[in-house]
């Protein structure tokens, strides 16, 4: 099934079904496509390298990025709204800074990842309220927040902190087993819950449909009488969260705190996006989209580390090729269906 | 009074001097300027000498920005640049003569060109948003540069080469004498043609602009070429400054210190209106802040906590909200919501 058929010419009998089928399809074809890229890579993949069709290969790919998967949901809440979070790299780093030096201090894990959540939402939520109440973009005002997390990262510790807490070293080795030789990691599970949650959210919500009726159109979203002002700042406050619980599993990952942790992965977000179908004008996209573009991604990366002759730069030019094919693409459906 | 403070230059340039009397509060002299062996010393010069590369970048993206468009590409333009031209002075069979660094200036000027078509374009032929053309050479560009320097560091000995980002000239370091030509160009060229009141007309709004007999694309076309060029030249003068190419850290976060410099300086993010000088005071500001911290003693890792406050400070002042705010002590009427902005 070729996404790209459904843009053929409709027939003139029963025009308006084939119509309404193409209207329907056009909205799920950048994201089919980038679903029939991942599956295609997989088969190459499997071709190519014969250890590459285990399933385990696949889990990979959601074990190595549960952090993203996560940042890629909240970013995608910010980008339906038409706005966008340069900050949520910054502020993974700076969740594994905190988490990292509460624990050295003997801090309970409950309670250092309680407060990096409110830490994470909070730094959101006050992004948020000056981007709504004074009218400042909010490329700008992420931006400093970016400086500013990255700032604090830099002024908790600029070494490596060790994480030896027995909870997150027990949640890194930690393995679920799903059949006898594929398994998990607990990190997966909280992703996966992060993605049905913001799947409900925003499919079956009333803060969900606002989010989708900023995106298609503020101004008549706010004549409608729909809360814009407190979405808008929620849609931040979001970001901050699951940047803050991305900062917990890539603890949870790398079982160390670093200031430079996680540097540029608001663009490797950003791109998920993208490449999962999500309009960055607003108001078009889908969260599982999202999560398939983290997954294309990972595959790119998991087929240079097979290939090894293949240098790491090469995971650089492959996603911004493939972020201009995606680009592209949805131009090309877009002005289809304007 | 009043009306001077109503100038868009009135909030960037009294932060740049409150800025400039502190350091000269806590050390006496900061602004004193000295000559030694024939050049100019003080600090007032290593600001302008370091910010020199981040001036020149915001200067090109002033213009993209006031097209309605913004460039992330610039840092990956800035390593390109600097890995193309040490990477061919390092092959050449004469590394350290003047004519191969002339020829390695040409190639990295010509790669930043080609650059910009490139981002150009995308943006005007193709129609993508701006922030997510650039977002593609951004990405994409580190690897390139990466893959010409073979992910090494290239170090090159070429004293010609050095000159461009190391050197003085008439008593000034050759990198100020470049950023002024620079502006001086940018200045005249926008000034003193149309061209600075078409790239306006295109940020008001590019329909209409088209409409009335402009051609818009061609306009987008230079704005992104021009941004290019000028973060060619500042990848040269940074990979001279060091003589050596690093793909990965040249011009890490320059896009960020340009477009804060730009809209510090003044320029909306909406497009439309411009001020290049706003602009270089911008710039001047974020290279200050920055020796401002070693100047107080605040240790070196807080500079990005200090940066993020001052640059929210300075667009809080500048946000027309915040300013009703102060001067009614009460919230802005709703009518007056501005429409959304497109980032």
């Amino acid at each position: 099934m070729s996404p790209l058929s459904t843009v053929a010419p409709p027939t003139p009998k029963k025009a308006s079904a084939v119509r309404h089928r193409l209207r329907t399809g056009t909205r799920y074809a950048p994201t089919l496509a980038t679903l029939a890229l991942f599956i295609l890579m997989f088969i190459v993949g499997a071709g190519m390298y014969p250890s590459f069709l285990s399933g385990q290969v696949l889990l990979n790919l959601f074990i190595d990025n549960t952090f993203l998967i996560v940042l890629a949901v909240g970013m995608t809440f910010v980008i339906l709204t038409g706005g966008i979070d340069l900050s949520v790299g910054a502020v993974v780093a700076l969740s594994m800074m905190v988490t990292a030096t509460m624990l050295q201090n003997g801090w309970n894990p409950a309670i250092v990842i309680l407060s990096v959540l409110v830490i994470g939402g909070g730094l959101g939520l006050l992004m948020g309220l000056i981007i709504q109440y004074f009218d400042i973009q909010p490329f700008i005002v992420t931006l400093a927040g970016m400086f500013l997390a990255r700032g604090l990262c830099y002024v908790i510790s600029l070494e490596s902190i060790p994480v030896t807490d027995p909870f997150f070293t027990g949640m890194a080795q930690a393995r679920i087993p799903l059949s006898e030789e594929l398994f998990i990691s607990p990190g997966v599970l909280i992703a996966l819950i992060v993605v049905g949650a913001a799947f409900f959210i925003l499919h079956h919500t009333r803060f969900g449909r606002t989010v989708y009726a900023i995106g298609g159109n503020e101004h008549s979203a706010m004549l409608m009488g729909l809360a814009v002002k407190s979405t808008k700042v929620l849609v931040y406050s979001v970001s901050g969260l699951c940047s803050a619980i991305a900062g917990i599993l890539f603890s949870f990952y790398s079982l160390s705190g670093y200031s430079l942790a996680a540097q540029g992965m608001e663009l490797d977000a950003i791109a998920a996006v993208v490449i999962g179908g999500t309009l960055l004008t607003g108001g078009v996209g889908y969260v599982l989209g999202s999560v398939v573009g983290v997954l294309v991604l990972g595959i790119v990366q998991t087929f240079i580390a097979y290939d090894g002759t293949l240098s790491s730069w090469w995971t650089k030019i492959v996603i911004g090729g493939l972020l201009l094919v995606f680009i592209l693409l949805q131009r090309l459906f877009t002005r289809r269906t304007s | 009074m009043k009306s001077l403070l109503k100038n868009r230059l009135a909030w960037p340039v009294l932060a740049l001097v409150a800025l400039l009397a502190v350091n000269q509060i806590f050390r006496g002299d900061f602004l004193s300027l000295r000559m030694q062996d024939g050049h100019l010393y003080g600090s007032i010069i290593d600001i302008m000498r370091n910010g020199a590369p981040t001036i020149l970048i915001a200067l090109g993206m002033t213009l993209v920005i006031a097209s309605r468009g913004i460039d992330l590409s610039v840092g990956a333009v800035v390593a390109i640049a600097g890995a193309a031209s040490c990477a061919y002075i390092a092959a050449s069979p004469e590394p350290a003569s003047p004519a191969t660094a002339a020829v390695a200036v040409v190639i990295a000027v010509v790669a930043g060109l080609v650059l910009g078509v490139w981002n150009g374009f995308l943006v005007s032929t193709i129609g993508v948003q701006p922030i997510i053309a650039t977002l593609v050479l951004m990405t994409a560009g580190r690897g390139i540069a990466q893959l010409i320097t073979d992910g090494q560091i290239v170090s090159v000995t070429n004293d010609s080469y050095k000159a461009i980002g190391a050197g003085y000239l008439f008593t000034l370091p050759v990198s100020i004498l470049i950023t002024a030509v620079v502006f001086i160009l940018a200045a005249v060229l926008t000034r003193r043609t149309a061209l600075g009141t078409l790239i306006e007309a295109v940020g008001i709004n590019p329909v209409a602009s088209r409409l009335a007999g402009l051609r818009a694309r061609n306009i987008i076309w230079i704005v992104y070429i021009f941004s290019a060029f000028c973060a060619a030249i500042a990848g040269l003068m940074i990979s001279s400054n060091v003589t050596a190419a690093d793909a990965n850290n040249a011009g890490l976060y320059i896009e960020m210190d340009a477009i804060l410099a730009v809209v510090i300086g003044g320029t909306s993010l909406a497009g439309g209106r411009y001020s290049l000088v706003g602009t270089v005071v911008g710039a001047f500001i974020i290279q200050t802040l920055t020796t401002t911290v070693y100047t107080l003693g605040i240790p070196p890792e807080v500079t990005l906590v200090f940066k993020a406050l001052v640059v929210l400070t300075v667009c809080l002042l500048q946000a027309p909200k915040a300013r009703n705010l102060l001067r009614n002590l009460k919230p802005a009427s709703p009518l007056r919501t501005k429409e959304k902005v497109a980032v």
